[in-house]
């Protein structure tokens, strides 16, 4: 890359947008990546297609930050396309990361979310029972959508990823440092996650002392003391077991962390690690006791596993063995 | 592990080294003989239990996991079953949200001197779990990337 | 770091093993491991020859660390760790998979099951034992000073072992005399020698050794530290009596104008005064002032016994002293508590006049006790005609508790003889079991059989005064099934002995806490190994001995404090003793200070240092449980020899042979 200014691409796969804000948000910044980098690839942004990427060599773009979990076939098209194309590949926010939002669909089944979509739903107005198909005659000829998904995937699990960036979205210091350590050449060995190796509670200003948790609350149910511990406090605060370098926003706003920077290095498991902290301050001894603070805990895995259920161990919950109809490709609702 | 009736459950146990490790010692050396389901793994106490390790287990293909400790008051630890409990209970709601029965995942107490337990605790979670038939875990995430020519492995 | 380098060994236990599991094809597969050099099958991996083929080939093949899949590791794994040390190797590089114990011998008609199951639990050694750091154990200090608590026989006996030995002891005692239980008996079974002529002149050696401190009507408020190095807080409660200046004469306590009911040392059957001494040979012979009963702590007024000591001892104003001690080891002797028989409303204790406990027995007959030895009915002079002894009572019952307290039958016996010798009284014993079982307590029960007592075996189900026929008028009737002979029986009598049971003292688990011990089931404190190691506990530098551990009767008390003793003195004159290294740690660098560990440790082992924002866990206090180890939501405390990378790698080498045609995918 010589003379020339590297190439970079921004790619948003199973995504809100809000990784793509977060690259904005560097504001003035923003004019600094574009001095450094020729930006080659940013569909959110400006008109590129497919086949310009297509038409690359291989390794010819020389960063792409990759947003987004991996939910259907076109997602998961543009992640192989620009692996290939690509020199280094950022897992770019918790999406790509851990699957984030778009992998709480892994609580359920491809039937179960367009079962809801296209009929259950109160404001579905499906009368015809029109389902999307990944192949359809019309007319005009045929029409084609992406295969979704019963599993959504993080990036790594589909492509091999160099480097990843942890945030919903990423702090722009969080981005900053990735493109300054890009930049300078100074990387850490690839599979790294770019951050710091300590957990929210460092970068949290509250008091904090010995836990003992009697109930935990939902937010809107008590005032918190401003200046202690939230879990302390009974308010869910997955800070104890997620990586820093957000300052640690959401606590210090009274609102718990949500864990979007998942967990810190080595951990195999975001959610056990929340899990097994909070478990171990439960103030109960006897399986009856510790039953009743749990029911103070409504939808334990959704908290656990927030940022990380694809990234998780077990990815997803387990199938109902088909006792359920399949909704979609198998059960064909012709359109009218 | 067949289909045709005869499947054979694979249950990682594990015990704390000062209770429930040596029942399984003692259903030994009086030769209580129970289903070679099972396969132990000996830590310290119950309070190690990580559920990371659980989890690994189900991923790995397990088809259940039993973990067993000291009866509640007789930890040598004092207390590290409590934790056990503590963490076994919010871990059991977890792996229901999973869809894992609660059977395949159980939390049983023995002391050093209840090798008879220890043996029919093994042969009934067997038992359950032959009822249950295989978790075989990853077969939920079978690879629907068209474009990958084969599962991709990552370290 | 080089590649790791295994050697495995399967062993064949004679036909132990290899009569269920094929050992040689388990060796042989074991060869395709990763990592592994050479693997074999051996005859006796235990045996001398065994080992010495560890030890070559660890020098052969340049072995970095080894797997012997053969017995428990509660069994030979010290065997083989030392084998390897032998060889150069450090002992913690050394893995053991049970395939005895949890294979050949529980699936004996499985011989494929048990097969693959060995090979499973092979493959986990050998993926566990390359994550295995060498460790070494850590060395501490040991103080020579020793802290007994509980004055009662067992601690006297390891305080003045190892006073004798020449070091010093603090004995703590909460009552104001040592002596405990022992101290309140008439005659001990099975010889009948008088307790007190055999107790109290250990009691006098305690109160005047030179190497003993003597801290009775004190209590143990406070433990901290680890073995070598405890600091332990004692209150010492205010008796109101100058030691330095009482000479015991006993003009306070007879001058002392209140007399209060003795529910300690007397059994609730005599008085002792408000100002008193709990017994003649009591050691320290100073009395103490029961401010709850003194009239000059209630009013302000009497002063009785201030006006007539000729000394000048007593003293109002004492204030509780807090005495700070340091000390290397710790013995616990704190006793037991005799069952309630209240709890058991159909036998009538409190109820019936006369159904005695046993304890309140032992005073009737004791020649200092309230009848100055005369066994009478409660009515203080009637000389009972029958007497009936009633067995476990409170013990070997599910609906009290369930173990045996050891001394009943024996000192039933003993009641017996007691009964019959003094008052020539017809004695019937209602037993479920006699359990005559040490030296001389068979030749007992048969000595009593002789002299004519009545055994009835059976559970007594009822004592009422409630008359069917004239014979039982005004008598007691004691209502039970007799089981040989197999009918229902009443027999009157005129007056009952309950041989209650022995149960842990009341305050057994905040001790237990205090301490660091455990308590089992019964609630009495746990040893470390019931067979192998009966006396210490899983706190390093802590012992137990006597009932505390469980009912027992004098001589095993005895015997259990000099084992205590002679454990306390070992380490003593190691002036050093050896911890095993398995033990948490903290990385300070990744501790981000949320402080879910802190509250976790049993033993008290993590420290918040505030300024750093961090915890730290003391080596010398953990015992490597890995309750923090398992919680760290940020996974940064490391349990040595039980770490992350080992138990993880363990489970994937124990899953090996499953889904293995079908590769899984890593998360990340």
């Amino acid at each position: 890359m010589s003379n020339q200014k590297p190439k970079l691409a921004l790619y948003w796969a199973s995504s809100c947008g809000g990784c793509e804000i977060a690259v904005l948000g560097l504001h003035e910044k923003i004019l600094d990546v574009a001095a450094a980098f020729e930006i080659v690839f940013w569909p959110c942004v400006m008109d590129f297609k497919y086949a310009d990427v297509e038409a690359m060599e291989d390794g010819e773009i020389d960063v792409c930050f990759f947003n987004g979990a991996i939910r259907n076939d076109e997602n998961a098209h543009l992640a192989h396309l620009l692996r290939q194309k690509s020199k280094v590949l950022v897992a770019f926010g918790s999406c790509a990361y851990g699957g984030s939002m778009p992998g709480l669909a892994n609580f359920y089944t491809r039937d179960d979310v367009l079962r809801w979509v296209y009929f259950d739903s109160p404001s579905t107005d499906n009368p015809d029972g029109v389902v999307p198909q990944k192949r359809v005659d019309v007319p005009e000829g045929e029409l084609r959508l992406p295969g979704f998904w019963d599993t959504v995937r993080t990036l790594a699990q589909v492509v091999p990823v160099d480097y990843f960036l942890p945030g919903c979205p990423p702090e722009v210091s969080s981005i900053e440092a990735a493109v300054n350590a890009i930049v300078s050449g100074e990387l850490p060995p690839p599979g790294s996650v770019i951050g710091v190796d300590v957990t929210v509670c460092d970068e949290c200003p509250r008091e904090k002392h010995e836990k003992k948790i009697k109930r935990f609350y939902r937010p809107q149910e008590i005032i918190p003391d401003p200046n202690i511990c939230l879990l302390e406090q009974g308010l869910f605060c997955a800070g104890i077991a997620t990586r820093a370098g957000c300052g640690a926003k959401c606590p210090q706003v009274g609102f718990g962390c949500r864990g979007c920077y998942g967990p810190n290095e080595g951990v195999l498991d975001h959610g056990a690690r929340i899990l097994s902290g909070i478990a171990s301050v439960l103030d109960a001894d006897t399986e009856e006791e510790v039953e009743a603070i749990l029911d103070t805990l409504p939808d334990p895995a959704g908290y656990f596993y927030r940022f990380h259920l694809p990234g998780s161990l077990l990815r997803r919950r387990g199938r109902t063995n088909g006792k359920r109809q399949p909704v979609g490709e198998a059960a064909v609702h012709e359109p009218a | 592990m067949s289909d045709n009736g005869t499947f054979t459950p694979v249950i990682v146990g594990f015990l704390c080294n000062w209770c429930s490790y040596r029942a399984a010692d003692l259903a030994g050396t009086s030769r209580m003989g129970y289903p070679a389901t099972l396969r132990d793994i000996r830590i310290m106490c119950t309070g190690r239990l990580d559920p990371t390790f659980v989890l690994r287990a189900l991923q790995k293909g397990a088809d259940g996991v039993l973990i067993m400790g000291c009866h509640p008051g007789q930890c040598h630890y004092q207390e590290g079953n409590y934790k056990a409990i503590r963490r076994f209970a919010l871990l059991r709601r977890t792996l229901r949200q999973l869809g894992i029965e609660d059977e395949r995942v159980q939390l049983h107490w023995a002391s050093a001197a209840e090798g008879v337990r220890f043996a029919e605790t093994v042969a009934r979670m067997t038992e359950q779990i032959k009822q249950l038939g295989p978790l075989d875990w990853p077969r939920n995430w079978p690879n629907e990337d068209p474009y990958a020519v084969e599962e991709a492995v990552h370290e | 770091m080089s590649e790791p380098r295994v050697g495995v060994y399967v062993c064949h236990c004679g036909h132990n093993i290899a009569g269920t599991v094929d050992v040689q094809h388990v060796a042989e597969w074991a060869m395709g491991l990763p990592n592994v050099v050479i693997a074999r099958d051996n005859k006796f991996m235990c045996a001398s020859t065994g080992q010495e083929q560890v030890e070559e080939d660890i020098k052969q093949f340049e072995l970095t660390h080894v797997v012997v899949a053969s017995c428990s590791p509660h069994m030979h794994e010290k065997t083989f760790r030392n084998a390897c040390a032998r060889a150069g190797l450090n002992p913690y590089l050394f893995e053991m998979a049970n395939i005895r114990e949890h294979a050949s011998w529980v699936h004996p008609n499985d011989r494929e099951g048990a097969t693959n199951k060995a090979k499973a639990l092979v493959s986990a050694a050998v993926h566990r034992v390359v994550h295995q750091q060498p460790l070494e154990p850590m060395k501490v200090d040991i103080r020579p000073e020793t802290l007994v608590v509980g004055g009662g026989i067992a601690g006297i006996q390891a305080a003045l072992e190892i006073a004798d030995a020449g070091y010093h002891v603090y004995l703590v005692e909460r009552e104001p005399s040592i002596g405990g239980h022992m101290a309140m008996f008439d005659k001990t079974f099975p010889t009948l020698d008088c307790a007190a002529c055999i107790l109290t002149p250990k009691m006098f050696d305690v109160g005047g050794h030179p190497n003993i401190t003597l801290l009775t009507y004190s209590e143990v408020e406070k433990v901290d530290g680890y073995v070598g190095n405890f600091q332990v807080r004692v209150r010492k409660k205010a008796r109101m009596v100058d030691e330095s200046l009482c000479t015991g004469c006993g003009t306070c306590w007879e001058k002392c104008p209140i007399k209060v009911v003795d529910t300690v040392w007397e059994a609730g059957l005599g008085y002792r005064k408000a100002i008193y001494r709990p017994f003649p040979q009591a050691v320290p012979k100073y009395p103490v002032i029961d401010i709850e009963n003194c009239t000059y702590f209630k009013t302000g007024k009497c002063r009785m016994c201030e006006k007539v000591c000729p000394t000048n001892a007593i003293n109002y104003e004492m204030q509780d002293e807090i005495i700070d001690l340091e000390v290397g080891n710790i013995i616990l002797a704190t006793g037991y508590k005799l069952f309630d028989a209240r709890r058991i409303p159909q036998y009538g204790y409190g109820r019936l006049e006369n159904v005695f406990t046993s304890l309140e027995f032992e005073r009737l007959t004791n020649a200092s006790g309230p009848t100055e030895g005369k066994i009478v009915l409660r009515d203080g002079e009637t000389t009972p005609q029958t007497v009936a002894i009633v067995h476990c009572v409170g013990s070997r019952d599910r609906n009290y508790n369930t173990h045996c307290s050891a001394i009943c039958c024996m000192s039933s016996l003993k009641f017996a003889h007691l009964v019959m010798e003094k008052t020539g009284a017809k004695v019937y014993n209602f037993y479920i079991d006699m359990r005559p079982l040490h030296k001389g307590y068979e030749e007992f029960y048969h000595r009593i059989m002789e002299e004519g007592a009545t055994f009835i075996r059976g559970k007594v189900s009822e004592i009422t005064d409630v008359p069917r026929t004239p014979e039982e008028e005004d008598k007691l009737i004691v209502v039970c099934e007799d089981t040989l002979l197999g009918r229902q029986r009443r027999v009157p009598v005129d007056m009952v002995i309950l041989a209650a049971g022995l149960e842990p003292q009341a305050d057994a688990q905040e001790v237990a806490h205090m301490f660091g011990v455990g308590c089992g089931e019964t609630g009495f404190f746990i040893e470390r190994h019931p067979k192998l190691d009966p006396v210490a506990t899983m706190t390093e530098g802590v012992f137990i001995a006597g009932a505390c551990q469980g009912a027992k009767d004098i001589p095993d008390s005895v015997a259990q404090g000099a084992a205590a003793a002679a454990r306390v003195l070992g380490t003593i004159n190691q002036r050093q003793v050896t911890l095993e290294p398995i033990r948490a740690s903290i990385d300070e660098e990744r501790c981000s200070g949320c402080r879910i560990c802190n509250n976790l440790c049993p033993y008290n082992a993590i420290d918040f240092i505030e300024e750093k924002g961090v915890s730290r866990v003391n080596p010398a206090l953990c015992k490597g449980c890995g309750t923090c180890v398992a919680a760290c939501p940020s996974q940064v405390i490391t349990g040595a020899h039980f770490t992350f990378e080992q138990i993880m790698a363990e489970i994937d080498g124990i899953m090996i042979d499953v889904l293995s045609d079908r590769p899984v995918v890593e998360a990340v």
